[in-house]
């Protein structure tokens, strides 16, 4: 202002309208700016408060509507009348069946590959191929895999519906879940540890089987129960590997309805949707359990 | 979920090159055991290397046997009928442009709907959220994640599909309904893969910003999402592929009607709906059409992980 009162007041109107203006413009700008703020990150808590509360809403959704049909009979029940009344007992078994045949097929191949891929790998197009194939192999379409898995198992090779059949499928899909987890848990194992071994004269599978595999079990345990998740509520593959026909398996030929067919049939027929409520909840029970699981694992073994 | 292994995988090549380093030294290590020793550790290699190969054997094997199955399509039925709108398999029409249009339909929109959410979360929870809220939101997306394909479709069917249907004033079966639930099924992929590039952006950029005055809109904005650019991408086309790829969820909404798409509230069918409804009564020239549209799919999928490794090597360039 006292260098205002010096200059000529044609020149200090003007400044002075100048000095005006920008504040005016910084004022408007930091309002915004402010404003902007405020309404932006108010959009981005909306966005996560939708997923959350869609999360709550399915859960709460099928826990409500599935709790009450929840009982002894319905679970180890035998189904009753067309396979829609009485319990779900044999699909239980067939889902269970096919997922442990999957994984018991699957894990030895997974970690073995994982093991090749971090420890004995050398980079180079070779490895970059097999990334490639994991990562196609993740993402095939679930209907393509059972498509396949129709045209390969049960019809090329002779196994016809079967547990065997679906479990072979599976396990292609669980495949790159558990490579990728016990890729990255065994990268996560210290080196030092490793020349420590190589140190007292270990050889490379020595190091391998006692060193690494064991220091990264928490992580590869909980790549595997992951995958177990997926396997479980897995539909499109085991629709055409499996069969629909309820069916108690015993024998790895026998076929089965896994529960994830028994409740896409039960919902499309729309006969008895109490069951299919109590069968959604059961399904959802175990592989929330299953991925509450894994979280253990990992936070454990970390 | 298939270029978190990539990134995950290649961040450790750069830090730790094990293989190389400890390749080296193993010749001279075996130089100095039994030759029975020498010759159970290049068997054990052997084998997990096979074991490893085992996923290439099985790319091949997926797309020879659906290629094979399939091959009446060229010979028989042709591309000019296979590539044709009409899908009625009934009187020797075999086109799958109308399908390949239901999930085109389905797809956009489901994108359209969940690729704001799944990156608005992610943003939520890497730039503003509270550690606490973050420790009680994020199991929540992994969980999401994990919730199997089918409930999706039951919940869409029995909450959705009334919902829709009481606006649209049809039945509900439709693109609008499938939208709703494909956006719900593709958020958390988005949501964990985008969560994954934010925190891979160095936290100094971010501090730059905030010394210059910016806000944090502004930061996020002009300085976060930027750098970010290629994960994000890399999330929507996996988002995408997922979408694409679905089967039972859309299956269960959508009405199954193999025809161009009316509008987004009257029943279409998509590629994977119509192989999974059509696999159980078909026979013939019929079950290789729905073979060839598998076929389709694998080159769709394979093409799009083409993608995502392609972004991953042009963000490792920067």
């Amino acid at each position: 202002m006292t260098e205002n009162t010096h200059n000529s007041s044609a020149e200090n109107i003007i400044s002075a309208q100048r000095i005006k203006r920008a504040l005016a413009n910084g004022k408007s700008e930091r309002i915004s700016k402010n404003t902007s703020n405020a309404i932006m990150l108010g959009v981005f808590r909306v966005a996560a408060a939708i997923t959350t509360l869609v999360l709550i809403a399915i859960i709460a959704y099928v826990v409500i509507n599935g709790l009450p049909h929840i009982s002894l009979d319905f679970i180890f029940g035998w189904p009753e009348g067309v396979n829609a009344e009485g319990g779900i007992w044999p699909t239980i078994v067939s889902t269970v069946y096919v997922t442990a045949l999957a994984m018991l097929i699957c894990t030895p191949i997974a970690v073995l590959a994982a093991v090749y891929l971090a420890e004995y790998a050398k980079q180079g197009r070779l490895v970059n191929i097999i990334r490639y194939a994991a990562d196609t192999l993740a993402s095939v379409p679930s209907i393509v895999m059972g498509l396949f898995g129709y045209a390969l198992f049960v019809e090329a090779m002779g196994l016809g519906l079967s547990m065997f059949s679906a479990a072979m499928a599976l396990a292609l899909l669980m495949l790159p879940i558990i490579m990728r987890t016990t890729e990255e848990a065994i990268r996560a194992v210290p080196r030092y540890i490793r020349w420590g071994a190589y140190g007292l004269g270990a050889t490379k599978w020595q190091v391998v089987s006692r060193i690494v595999l064991p220091s990264a079990f928490g992580r590869i345990a909980t790549g595997i129960v992951l995958g177990i998740g997926r396997a479980i509520g897995e539909t499109a593959v085991v629709l055409y590997t499996m069969g629909q026909a309820i069916n108690m398996p015993i024998s790895p030929l026998d076929s089965g309805r896994p529960m994830t067919v028994h409740l896409y049939l039960l919902a499309n027929d729309g006969i008895n949707m109490n069951a299919a409520y109590g069968t959604a909840l059961l399904l959802m029970a175990i592989i929330l359990a299953f991925n509450l699981f894994a979280r253990w694992l990992s936070r454990k073994s970390k | 979920m298939a270029s978190e292994n990539l990134n995950a995988a290649e961040q450790a090549e750069v830090e730790q090159p094990a293989a190389a380093e400890s390749a080296a030294p193993r010749k001279r290590d075996l130089a100095l055991v039994s030759r029975s020793t020498y010759m159970k550790e290049k068997a054990l290699q052997y084998l997990f290397f096979a074991c490893a190969f085992l996923a290439v054997v099985t790319v091949v094997l997926i797309f020879a046997f659906t290629m094979m199955q399939a091959a009446p399509v060229f010979t028989d039925i042709g591309l000019a009928n296979f590539f044709s709108l009409t899908w009625a398999p009934t009187e020797g029409h075999y086109g799958i442009l109308s399908l390949a249009a239901g999930t085109a339909l389905v797809t956009v929109g489901a994108l359209v709907l969940g690729v704001p959410l799944g990156v608005g979360t992610a943003v939520y929870l890497t730039e503003i959220a509270s550690a606490r809220v973050r420790a009680l939101i994020s199991p929540a997306v992994d969980l999401l994640a994990g919730i199997p394909s089918i409930i999706y479709g039951f919940f869409g069917m029995v909450i959705i599909r009334p919902f829709v249907a009481e606006i649209t004033g049809g039945l509900g079966f439709g693109a609008l309904t499938a939208w709703f639930v494909l956006a719900i099924m593709i958020v958390p992929t988005i949501t964990t893969l985008t969560i994954d590039a934010l925190n891979s952006i160095p936290m100094g950029i971010r501090e730059a910003s905030f010394a210059m005055g910016a806000t944090k809109w502004q930061t996020i904005y002009k300085v976060v999402l930027p750098a970010a650019k290629f994960g994000i991408v890399d999330a929507v086309v996996l988002g995408m592929g997922r979408a694409i790829g679905e089967t039972m969820a859309v299956l269960m909404v959508v009405g199954n009607a193999p025809v161009i798409p009316e509008s987004i509230s009257s029943p279409v069918s998509t590629l994977t709906s119509q192989i999974a409804l059509d696999m159980s009564y078909s026979s013939g020239l019929h079950r290789t059409a729905l073979f060839g549209m598998g076929v389709v799919l694998f080159i769709v999928s394979a093409s799009l992980v083409g993608v995502v490794r392609l972004l991953s090597k042009m963000r490792k360039k920067g």
